[in-house]
């Protein structure tokens, strides 16, 4: 029995030009028992930064809530939001500091950055549970489902998708490889994240 | 074996567990009531080790009290549900882990509505319509996906809850004689015979 598996659920995140997406199932189970179908596993952080935790339930919500009171620590001392890549190694360093007793998750983060000329850059980033980060230029995925979603991801991910393609190709990713894994499903939630909005929609998926 | 249940419906949470304590194969009392009242609106069934059940339900129960001392109104079933989910969470990484089922109904005399939660000894804690725990959880949870509605009376949600014990009864071969049913709504809480 794996603690990875316990649970289930499954969280992938997708770039697209100027904007990312990131995405989850909504199923909370104990093994095959299927206890929820709205357990939510992305959280916002800030206004632009999105992080997925999937993984063993009771880890998702004790790290959703240090990470909230870590970002607050930080927004207060540093008087600025965090920026991805700073809010990436803040995931990062919190895990390793459990490096030989670890929260069973493995974080996706997705946002936008600043670049000095004052547009917006896509991050997207995942690590494993002790908090190797894995930054990446296409797509992350994680959870239950993860060899299934690297497949279809692999195969419909195309560079500089507009926000509403993304959004067609992320959900359809999520929705096509939760239906092959039975530790996750029940629906989802997709945010897609641009310059100006978040757009966050749910899925109505096959509930078997 | 143990088993609980709980209904939402429309203004109510209805909270039910069986009465038996059993050591081994032993039947050792049938007629212990498992669900605490932790406040005027909140109720908790617990279930799981022996001995831990009961410490952690009185050190939870305490704690609740305590606060609505201190603050003269009592935690909001949401706040309530996420300080009991830390203390088990952090039991959970501990020398002596607890070992604890709970379901926590309650009504926010707040906002008006009737609250679920879905607690298990690890710290998951998940908002639910209906839930339940122990070997009966199998056979309710299916048949609640078919009958449950949100929306019914509590004499239909309580006729449903009675089709839960009788699908329990008939086909778990170590089924529970005596479920103790409470009750929570805008008047507080009250025991039900059914």
């Amino acid at each position: 029995m794996s603690l990875m598996e316990y649970n289930g659920g499954s969280v992938v995140a997708m770039v697209g030009k100027d904007c990312v997406a990131i995405a989850s199932d909504l199923r909370l189970g104990n093994q095959a028992l299927g206890i929820s179908s709205n357990f939510q596993k992305i959280f916002p952080i800030t206004d632009r930064i999105y992080l997925g935790l999937p993984g063993l339930a009771t880890d998702v919500t004790t790290l959703r809530e240090r990470f909230r009171f870590r970002v607050n620590m930080y927004t207060i001392k540093e008087e600025r939001e965090i920026e991805p890549e700073t809010f990436a190694h803040l995931v990062s360093s919190t895990l390793y500091e459990h490096r030989f007793g670890p929260y069973f998750v493995e974080p996706v983060m997705a946002g936008l950055s600043k670049t000095p000329s004052g547009s917006v850059k896509p991050f997207i980033a995942a690590t494993d549970l002790i908090g190797c980060l894995n930054f990446a230029k296409d797509f992350v995925v994680a959870g239950t489902a993860s060899a299934k979603l690297y497949g279809v991801a692999e195969g419909l991910w195309e560079p500089d998708l507009e926000a509403e393609d993304l959004f067609e190709t992320i959900s359809q990713t999520l929705l096509n490889a939760v239906d092959r894994d039975a530790y996750s499903g029940w629906g989802c939630v997709v945010h897609v994240i641009t310059k100006d909005k978040v757009v966050t929609r749910t899925l109505k998926g096959r509930m078997d | 074996m143990e088993t609980s249940f709980a209904i939402t419906g429309k203004g109510y949470v209805i909270v039910a567990a069986d009465t038996t304590s059993a050591r081994s194969i032993v039947k050792m009392k049938i007629d212990e009531d498992k669900i605490k009242t932790l406040s005027p609106h909140l109720l908790m069934a617990y279930s799981g080790e022996p001995g831990d059940t009961i410490q952690f339900a009185e050190y939870v129960e305490r704690n609740i009290r305590l606060y609505q001392i201190r603050n003269l109104y009592p935690l909001r079933p949401s706040a309530a549900a996420s300080w009991i989910r830390r203390a088990l969470a952090e039991s959970l990484r501990s020398r002596k882990p607890y070992s604890v089922n709970l379901l926590l109904g309650g009504y926010d005399t707040a906002s008006h509505d009737p609250h679920l939660y879905w607690i298990d000894y690890l710290g998951t804690m998940t908002a639910v319509p209906f839930a339940a725990h122990g070997y009966g959880s199998y056979f309710a949870l299916s048949l609640l996906d078919r009958y449950h509605n949100p929306e019914a009376t509590l004499e239909e949600g309580l006729a449903t809850l009675k089709r839960c014990i009788d699908e329990v009864a008939k086909r778990l071969v170590v089924s529970p004689g005596k479920y103790k049913v409470k009750v929570v709504d805008q008047d507080g809480i009250r025991e039900v015979e059914l």
